[in-house]
C-alpha cells in the first residue's frame, strides 16, 4: 500500500534520475546505433554505407583476438574472483576477532580508480619482475596473469559484500537442522548454504562477467595492449588488447577512417555482453531456492 | 514537521541531480579558463574567436593574450588547451558543437590534414599567410590547399651541457660526427664514477618519452632517404626503403648502452631523464628547444653552458647537417565557422602577429615565430640553430611530420623496441626495423582507405 503522498510526489523523485538516464545512456546509444551504419569522422557529419562496418569488424582479425582474450580473461577471472570473495565471506561470518576491520580493509581497493591502479600495479609488477629481467610490458604472459591479480585485489572486497549480506541470510533453523541431522560442514556448506546463497551468487557472477568483459581503465593502464607481436609484413598484433580497448583504438588509431568500424563493433559489444549477462542470469535464477 | 524536512531534503536532492545533470561537457578545459562563461553567451555582431590550443605549457599566456585582445577590441576570445597526448580526442568532440565549434585549432602533421582538412580554411593569399616570412611550416593536404600555417617553430637534437663536457676534457666544439660523438659517450660513460655524471639521460619508453625516439630520433632517417629521393617526399610516400636504419641503430644503441640507466629497466619509465640532466647526472639529452622555457631555464641551467647537437649516426657527410627545425604547431581556420567568426579570428592571428607586445609574449611562450613582424626569440637553442644555418649546415626538415596513423605506427615501434631494449639482439633489431619501415607502409594503405 503505497501512502498518498508518495503517490502524489513520486515523479518528483523519479524525474531527476530519469532524465539523466535518458540523456546519458538512451539517447547515445540510439545515435550510436544509428552511426553505425554510417561512415563519419565528427558524429554529425555522416554518410550512410549499411551493413559495411559490420562486415569490416567481423573481418577485422585484431577484434577476434580480443574477443578470444577477453573471454579467457572473462573465465579466469570470473571464477577466481568469486570462489576467493566467498572463501573470504565464509570466513568472516564465523565469529572471529576484528571480523568487521578484516572487512573493511578487504573492501578498500575497491575505491581505488581504475587507471591509477592499474599505473601503480605495472610499477609494483616491473618492481619485481625487473629482478628476473622480465617486465610486464613485454612479456604476453605476465601482462595477462598481472591483470587477473589486479582485478582479484580490486574486485574480491566488493563481492566479499555481497556475499556477506547473501550468507547473513541463510535460515538459522536450517542449519540447526542440517547440524542435529549430523551433516559435516562441508556437507551443509554445499548442500544447505550454497543453495541459500543463490540469489548471492547470481548478482557477484552477473557482475564480474560485466566487468570482465567491459573491463578498459586496467588494461590502458596495466598494458595498453603491449607486447604487439610484429608480423614481418608490418601488421602487428595487440598481444593484451581487451575488446573495450580494441574498440578505442579504433576509433582513434586509424586517422578517422575507421570510426564507423568501432561504432559497428561497439554494437556488436553490446549485443555480446547483454546476451551473456541475460543467459547467465536465467541460469542461475533457475537454481534459486524458494525461501 | 516531519514533513516539512521531508520535503526539503526531497527539494535540495532535486536541486543537486539537475544541477550537475545535463551539461555536455567532454572536452578538457584549461584550469583558469575564466573566459568560457562570458564566451558562450550569444555572439556579438563582430564574431567571437574560440581557439583549442594544442600546447599545454602555453595555457596561461594564451589567456593573458585573450583578455588582453579583448581590452583592446572587445571580441570575445575563448581558449581551451586540450591535456597533453588527448588533442586529436578532444578536437573531434569540440567540432561536433556546430555554432560554438573551434574557429582556431591546430592541424599540425599529415595525419591531422588527412583527418582534418576537410574543415580547413584555404589560407592561401589570406591576411594572416601575408605575414608570413616563410613558406616552410605551411601543410597542404593532397588537393594542395593550404590546410594550416605555422605559428612557431621548433627545433630537436642532442642537448649537451657543456660545463659537463669540459669537465670530462673535451673541447666545446669538440663532437662532430658520429665517430667523435661514440669517444666522448663511451668514455665518459667508462669513467662515469669517477667524474659523477654518465653520457646519455634516460631513454624511457613510456608515453611521455618515447616520441622523443619513435618520432624525433627517427627524423634522421627518413631525413636521409629523403636527400636520396626528394620528390618522393613532397607528399607522404607510401614506403619506405629503410636504408639507413643501421645508422639509426648505431646512434640508439650508443645512446641505451652508455646511459645513467640500464637498458632493460626503460620500458616503464619514471626515470625523469629532465631531472637527470638539470642535476648534472648526464650529460647527453635528447629533446627540444622548447625544454628550455620548460625545464632548463626555471631548473636554474645557463644558456652558456648549454648546445644542441644533430643527431649523429655515421652517415657520410653528416658533418654538414645541421638540427632539426620544423613544427607541429601549426593552426588553421575552421571553415564551417561563420564568415564573422572567421574574419574575427583572422583578426585575432595578425594582431598577434603584428602586436609588438602581444608577439613578445607569444613568442617568449611558444619560441620564434615565423612571421616577419613578431619580436625575435631569446631561446638559446633556436639562436644555435641558426648559427648553423649561417654557417651553411643543411637543415633536417621534420619529415617525421608524414608517419601515417602517427599513433598506431608508433605504437607498434614502441613495443618492438621494448623488445629489443630488454635483449639487444640482432633478431630483435629486425623487429624494429619491421615495425619502422614495413609499418610504414601498412599504415598508410590503413589511413588511404
Amino acid at each position: 500500500m503505497i501512502s498518498r503522498s508518495v503517490q502524489k510526489t513520486f515523479p518528483l523523485f523519479l524525474l531527476p534520475t530519469v532524465a539523466a538516464f535518458c540523456i546519458g545512456f538512451v539517447w547515445p546509444f540510439l545515435h550510436g546505433l544509428f552511426l553505425s551504419f554510417t561512415k563519419f569522422k565528427t558524429t554529425s557529419k555522416w554518410t550512410w554505407v549499411g551493413i559495411e562496418n559490420y562486415l569490416k569488424a567481423f573481418a577485422d582479425e585484431s577484434f577476434r583476438y580480443s574477443f578470444g582474450y577477453t573471454a579467457m580473461y572473462a573465465i579466469v577471472s570470473v571464477v577466481l574472483i568469486n570462489v576467493l570473495a566467498f572463501t573470504i565471506a565464509y570466513f568472516l561470518t564465523q565469529k572471529i576477532r576484528g571480523a568487521n576491520l578484516f572487512r573493511t580493509v578487504f573492501f578498500m581497493p575497491n575505491l581505488i580508480g581504475g587507471i591509477v591502479l592499474g599505473y601503480i600495479w605495472s610499477m609494483i609488477f616491473d618492481g619485481f619482475l625487473g629482478a628476473y629481467g622480465k617486465s610486464i610490458l613485454t612479456d604476453t604472459t605476465w601482462g595477462f596473469w598481472g591483470l587477473v591479480i589486479l582485478m582479484c585485489w580490486q574486485q574480491v572486497g566488493y563481492m566479499m559484500i555481497i556475499y556477506i549480506a547473501g550468507l547473513q541470510a541463510v535460515p538459522e533453523d536450517m542449519l540447526e537442522a542440517a547440524r542435529i541431522d549430523g551433516a559435516t560442514s562441508t556437507q551443509t556448506l554445499f548442500k544447505v548454504t550454497i543453495p541459500n546463497v543463490m540469489p548471492s551468487i547470481t548478482i557477484c557472477t552477473f557482475l564480474s562477467i560485466t566487468n570482465a568483459f567491459k573491463l578498459f581503465d586496467q588494461n590502458l593502464a596495466l598494458t595498453g595492449g603491449l607486447p604487439y607481436i610484429i608480423n614481418p609484413d608490418g601488421t602487428s598484433v595487440h598481444t593484451t588488447e581487451m575488446l573495450a580497448l580494441n574498440i578505442y583504438n579504433t576509433f582513434y588509431g586509424q586517422s578517422s577512417n575507421s570510426r564507423g568500424v568501432a561504432q559497428a563493433k561497439a554494437v556488436l559489444f553490446f549485443i555480446l555482453v547483454a546476451a551473456l549477462g541475460l543467459m547467465q542470469l536465467k541460469f542461475t535464477r533457475d537454481k534459486e531456492v524458494q525461501q | 514537521m516531519k514533513k516539512l524536512i521531508a520535503m526539503l531534503l526531497a527539494l535540495v536532492m532535486v536541486l543537486g541531480l539537475v544541477a550537475c545533470g545535463a551539461q555536455d561537457t567532454p572536452a578538457t578545459d584549461a584550469p583558469k579558463s575564466d573566459d568560457t562563461t562570458a564566451a558562450t553567451n550569444a555572439p556579438k555582431a563582430t564574431g567571437k574567436v574560440y581557439w583549442l590550443n594544442f600546447k599545454p605549457e602555453s595555457d596561461e599566456a594564451l589567456q593573458e593574450l585573450a583578455a588582453m585582445y579583448k581590452e583592446e577590441t572587445g571580441v570575445e576570445v575563448k581558449v581551451v588547451t586540450a591535456a597533453s597526448g588527448t588533442y586529436n580526442e578532444t578536437l573531434t568532440a569540440e567540432m561536433d558543437k556546430g555554432a560554438n565549434a573551434p574557429t582556431m585549432f591546430v592541424v599540425g602533421n599529415a595525419a591531422a590534414a588527412e583527418t582534418w582538412g576537410e574543415y580547413c580554411l584555404d589560407l592561401t593569399g589570406t591576411p594572416i599567410a601575408n605575414e608570413l616570412n616563410t613558406d616552410a611550416y605551411n601543410l597542404y593536404d593532397e588537393d594542395g590547399k593550404l590546410c594550416s600555417i605555422g605559428y612557431c617553430f621548433e627545433c630537436y637534437g642532442i642537448i649537451v651541457n657543456t660545463a659537463l663536457l669540459e669537465k670530462a676534457g673535451y673541447a666545446r666544439d669538440y663532437i662532430t660526427n658520429f665517430a667523435t660523438l661514440k669517444e666522448v659517450a663511451e668514455d665518459v660513460h667508462a669513467r662515469a664514477a669517477e667524474l659523477g655524471f654518465d653520457a646519455f639521460a634516460a631513454a624511457d619508453m613510456d608515453a611521455s618519452s618515447s616520441w622523443r625516439f619513435t618520432g624525433h630520433m627517427i627524423n634522421m632517417e627518413y631525413y636521409y632517404e629523403s636527400v636520396d629521393a626528394p620528390e618522393k617526399w613532397e607528399v607522404c610516400p607510401a614506403e619506405l626503403t629503410g636504408k639507413y636504419m643501421d645508422n639509426f641503430r648505431n646512434l640508439y644503441d650508443l645512446m641505451i648502452n652508455n646511459s645513467l640507466t640500464p637498458a632493460a629497466e626503460l620500458a616503464n619509465g619514471g626515470h625523469d631523464a629532465q631531472n637527470q640532466f638539470i642535476s648534472g647526472k648526464a650529460m647527453f639529452y635528447p629533446q627540444g628547444s622548447w625544454e628550455w622555457g620548460n625545464g632548463l631555464e626555471p631548473g636554474g641551467m645557463k644558456a652558456e653552458d648549454l648546445t644542441m647537437i644533430p643527431y649523429y649516426g655515421g652517415v657520410a657527410g653528416e658533418e654538414n647537417t645541421g638540427l632539426n627545425n620544423g613544427t607541429e604547431n601549426c593552426w588553421a581556420i575552421n571553415s564551417e565557422a561563420s564568415e564573422e567568426d572567421q574574419k574575427a579570428t583572422m583578426d585575432f592571428m595578425v594582431w598577434l602577429v603584428t602586436n609588438p607586445e602581444a608577439s613578445a609574449k607569444a613568442v617568449a611562450s611558444f619560441g620564434a615565430m615565423p612571421y616577419k613582424s613578431a619580436v625575435t626569440s631569446t631561446n638559446p637553442f633556436l639562436a644555435i640553430s641558426n648559427d648553423y644555418a649561417a654557417a651553411g649546415k643543411a637543415n633536417m626538415w621534420w619529415a617525421t611530420n608524414y608517419q601515417p596513423n602517427v599513433d598506431a605506427y608508433r605504437a607498434a615501434v614502441v613495443s618492438a623496441l621494448n623488445t629489443y631494449n630488454a635483449d639487444p639482439t640482432d633478431a630483435n633489431w629486425e623487429q624494429v626495423e619491421t615495425a619502422f619501415i614495413a609499418g610504414w607502409a601498412v599504415q598508410y594503405q590503413a589511413a588511404k582507405g
